[in-house]
């Protein structure tokens, strides 16, 4: 087809990533680990319904060295969706478009994703005494 | 005056008229999931390393029912509105298109529905 010889722009790919563009795509990869996680929610509460057997191997499974592992890298998706998902409504309502501004809220997303995974699994491990 | 080109015309497609409404419900959706999402995790916290008996206890209550079958609800409509623009933005070949989006809101509403059916299940103690 003759459309396909029509002069394109430049592919993203030679342009220097940059926090904004960076922190866009990591909103998508996050939200596509995120609906993958949701299995995670699921397997657990079928558990919890199909018995006592079943419950302990969910237990199990999400408490291992690499259940603990795939745990943490949710949470930071979660948080930095979440984080990332409130700068993008408001930009829906029209603020923060400046780009000292749309920088600004980019470090906060990155920073309070950060803690807050931090937090979260500090009081994980105190609410389970420490284990 | 039609602004469609001739193509356009003969093949009958155009704007489905639904795109604000995808829009507007994956706006919706996360605006409801910013206090779901701060329960989910403070109550996950609370219950980590809960054996059966609390874990069923924990699910069961009336509150935490309610908020986990609105948390399933809110989070699969949201997630299923989202995977659907990064399927059409990424899959180019149409039949694979249509399976892939097929496949996914499919398994998104078993998915979602088992996951009510346990929480409702435990509630009611009939599991």
């Amino acid at each position: 087809m003759a459309i396909d010889n029509r002069p394109l722009s430049p592919h993203l790919q030679v342009y220097k990533p940059q926090l904004t563009s960076v922190l866009s795509i990591l909103h998508r990869i996050t939200g596509i680990a995120l609906a993958i996680g949701t299995l995670l929610l699921v397997w657990w509460l079928i558990a919890a319904a199909s018995g006592p057997d079943y419950y302990d191997t969910a237990q199990r499974c999400i408490g291992s060295t690499m259940g603990r592992i795939l745990l943490l890298g949710w949470t930071y998706a979660l948080f930095y969706h979440l984080a990332n998902g409130i700068r993008h409504l408001a930009w829906d309502s029209g603020r923060g478009f400046e780009l000292n501004t749309a920088y600004l809220t980019g470090w906060l997303v990155i920073i309070s994703s950060i803690v807050l995974t931090i937090v979260t699994w500090i009081a994980g491990y105190v609410v389970m005494g420490g284990s | 005056m039609n602004l469609q080109t001739p193509l356009g015309r003969a093949r009958g497609l155009g704007s489905a008229k639904s795109g604000t409404k995808h829009w507007w419900a994956q706006r919706v959706t996360a605006i409801a999931l910013i206090p779901l999402t701060i329960w989910f995790v403070v109550a996950m916290i609370s219950a980590t390393g809960n054996d059966y008996n609390n874990a069923q206890q924990f699910i069961g209550n009336p509150i935490n029912a309610i908020l986990f079958i609105l948390l399933i609800v809110a989070t699969f409509h949201h997630a299923q509105l989202g995977l659907q623009v990064v399927i059409e933005d990424y899959v180019h070949n149409k039949p694979m298109e249509i399976g892939l989006l097929i496949i996914t809101k499919g398994t998104v509403i078993v998915l979602g529905l088992s996951s009510v059916f346990a929480v409702l299940s435990i509630t009611f103690g009939v599991a």
